[in-house]
């Protein structure tokens, strides 16, 4: 039956690209899709498409609540829920944005902003640099104790970073005069990313084939050579899966950036500013739902464009918290 | 209590105005002031490990690759975590003699076996049902005309923060009098239904499963796309062989689905459960952990950094990861059946 399924259906083909991770990940995934699902739905479909509609506006509701609130007026939202605003479309206003971006006040977040990208990018990039070294080395070069080196890095994963946090604020403090500066932040994500990042991409790397080193090998290539000009290219998929991950969570953070950086308008990243605006201005919706969403768009453009390798980094087994 | 300490420059290693910027473009410079840096420190790396050659130069190599990996892990994860041990086992401020102290208030003192009986709702519920609902959801959209957008539609709450899901969350469950005009979605329904509206961040114990629910749609996501995935590589032949023996749709579930998918179950409940445990953000953005909703996460960044006391704030914290330890072992353990 499923074999006879026209794959020509737009969705269905786009979805094979999402769902199914590459052979790579999981040799003996197979491409064909299951008859499961259409057998259970062959006989309940009026009630399961009901559920899965439900579930699906469940899910959807609780954000489009609140981002129909950030283009209310102050006054709008605090006296009216967000469902009546569609009957007065002449009401919806950018302000709540205006207002939440303007630089100088003091409830501006553009700064906050900026700060985010400014922590995120080098914490994206600095792992991947570092894990991709590591793992080629434990991928293919010998040297005494790397495999008990592999394990323990790897283990490394089920340690929780709330271990780690007071005595490296004290490190950074007292020891290298960081305070509360990016240099705190930029080294801790890396720290905390290295385990997950290295066991990832070695994965990857060991799948590769050993002939395509050797033959580099013959020729002369040293490892540096290989691991520029063959490695890289070919890791491609790997270091976006990996860095995806990495970029939403360095950017939707807020425990790392709350302890080495605290309220510092100078360097702290958009969430803790929200999360602080939550805490002291609790009622100030035009100000907490216009804030949320500019902290929420790009990691959802990002996550958006780039679903297909989130959810290959997802099925190879990477979830960090 | 950490912007106090903005000023401490001790022996600092990297001068102040690479520091620190308070215009933008002075923040962009920074940023690609540090990449260099980091890319300059790796060719260093590459440079050193080429000048190694022969058969006994590339065990070197191999070291040497590995070499800022490894000492970073071990300043900045190991030996903290040992330091940390070491100061949840000397009292209150972590400074004092060595004892048992921290872990015995933990479950004595009333307000820190509340923390414990949070954590452990958190833990049991938010696997128990995000994996539910995501199998559920995954087998009801399996194949489904759109399945793609339904798929995203349960997704995007992985990519939003925490904080934001809080903020989100925090306003479905804002609260008015009951006589008043309704701004929170959850109260206006209780209204119109003619119930009196509720305080759901405020009134204990609720407040804690209204919480919780916030997890849930977060993970939920998760479940449904590893879980899809599981499902969709089912062997078809094994579904029809089933289908031709008269097997109906809840029995193919119970004994052909289920069974199929046993390991992405337990990678997928595993998982979210140390994801939960760890489990901050929310806490702290919708109540701070006010209102009896404390959880061990949330209590480490409370008595370490704002109730000074580091030293149950480090046990606090060595729990989290003696929790994390018999999650990971069944994993393994279950792993290993399945091998």
């Amino acid at each position: 039956m499923s074999t006879l399924q026209p794959a020509a259906l737009p969705e269905s083909v786009n979805d094979k690209t999402i769902a199914e991770p590459p052979e790579s990940v999981r040799p003996g995934r197979r491409r064909r899709k299951s008859a499961a699902g259409d057998a259970a739905r062959a006989i309940t479909s009026p009630w399961a498409s009901g559920l899965a509609i439900v579930i699906a506006v469940l899910w959807t509701v609780p954000t489009f609540g609140l981002l129909v609130t950030s283009f209310r007026s102050q006054r709008d939202i605090n006296t009216s829920g967000w469902w009546t605003a569609f009957g007065d479309p002449s009401a919806w206003t950018l302000e709540n944005y205006r207002q939440a971006l303007a630089p100088g006040t003091s409830a501006s977040l553009s700064q906050y902003f900026i700060n985010t990208i400014v922590i995120t990018i080098p914490a994206v990039v600095l792992p991947l640099f570092l894990a991709s070294l590591a793992a080629y080395a434990f991928a293919w070069m010998p040297f005494p104790g790397r495999d008990a080196l592999f394990v323990a890095v790897f283990a490394l994963q089920i340690v929780p970073l709330q271990v780690a946090l007071i005595p490296l604020l004290d490190f950074y403090v007292n020891r290298l005069g960081f305070g509360a500066s990016y240099w705190s932040v930029w080294l801790s994500h890396t720290i905390f990313a290295l385990p997950l990042a290295t066991f990832l991409i070695h994965n990857f790397m060991r799948e590769l084939p050993s002939e395509l080193m050797e033959a580099a090998r013959v020729d002369g290539a040293g490892h540096v050579t290989i691991f520029f000009r063959i490695l890289l290219p070919l890791l491609t998929p790997a270091l976006a899966a990996f860095g995806i991950f990495q970029f939403l969570w360095v950017w939707n953070d807020l425990l790392v950036s709350l302890v080495f950086l605290g309220g510092t308008p100078d360097v702290a990243p958009i969430t803790v500013r929200v999360a602080e605006l939550s805490g002291s201005r609790g009622s100030a919706w035009y100000l907490l739902s216009a804030g949320a969403f500019i902290a929420m768009i790009v990691p959802v453009v990002v996550f958006l464009l780039l679903q297909r390798y989130f959810v290959r980094g997802l099925l190879a087994g990477g979830l960090k918290g | 209590m950490t912007t106090t300490v903005l000023g401490g420059v001790g022996a600092g290693i990297i001068p102040e105005p690479f520091l620190r910027a308070e215009s933008v473009a002075g923040k962009f410079f920074l940023m690609f002031f540090a990449i260099a840096f980091f890319a300059a420190v790796f060719g260093l790396v590459l440079f050193l490990a080429s000048l190694f050659k022969g058969r006994s130069g590339e065990k070197w190599q191999g070291v040497i690759f590995v070499a800022p990996a490894l000492v970073l892990l071990s300043v900045g994860l190991v030996y903290p975590a040992i330091l940390t041990i070491i100061q949840s086992l000397r009292g209150r401020s972590g400074e004092d003699a060595f004892s048992l102290s921290n872990y015995s208030a933990m479950f004595t003192q009333p307000e820190l076996l509340l923390v414990l009986r949070n954590t452990a709702l958190w833990v049991i519920l938010v696997p128990l049902l995000a994996t539910g609902i995501g199998l559920i959801y995954a087998i009801l959209i399996d194949r489904a005309r759109g399945e793609a957008f339904a798929k995203a539609l349960i997704f995007l709450p992985m990519a939003i923060s925490m904080v934001g899901a809080g903020i989100i969350w925090k306003f479905v469950y804002q609260y008015k009098q009951t006589s008043r005009p309704q701004i929170g979605l959850l109260n206006a329904i209780l209204k119109a239904l003619g119930f009196d509206t509720q305080q759901f961040l405020i009134n204990a114990p609720l407040n804690t499963f209204m919480l919780i629910i916030v997890m849930v749609w977060i993970q939920a996501g998760f479940a449904m796309t590893v879980l899809s995935a599981a499902i969709k590589s089912i062997p078809d032949e094994i579904i029809e062989a089933a289908k031709l023996d008269g097997v109906q749709s809840f029995k193919m579930f119970r004994f052909i689905t289920l069974p199929s998918i046993r390991a992405a179950l337990v990678v997928v409940v595993t998982t979210i459960g140390i994801g939960t445990l760890k489990v901050f953000d929310i806490v702290r953005t919708m109540t701070g952990g006010q209102f009896d909703t404390s959880v061990v996460a949330n209590e480490f960044y409370s008595q370490s950094f704002r109730f000074n006391a580091p030293g149950l704030g480090a046990a606090l914290a060595v729990l989290l990861f003696i929790l994390v330890i018999p999650i990971v072992g069944y994993n393994i353990v279950q792993m290993r059946k399945e091998a």
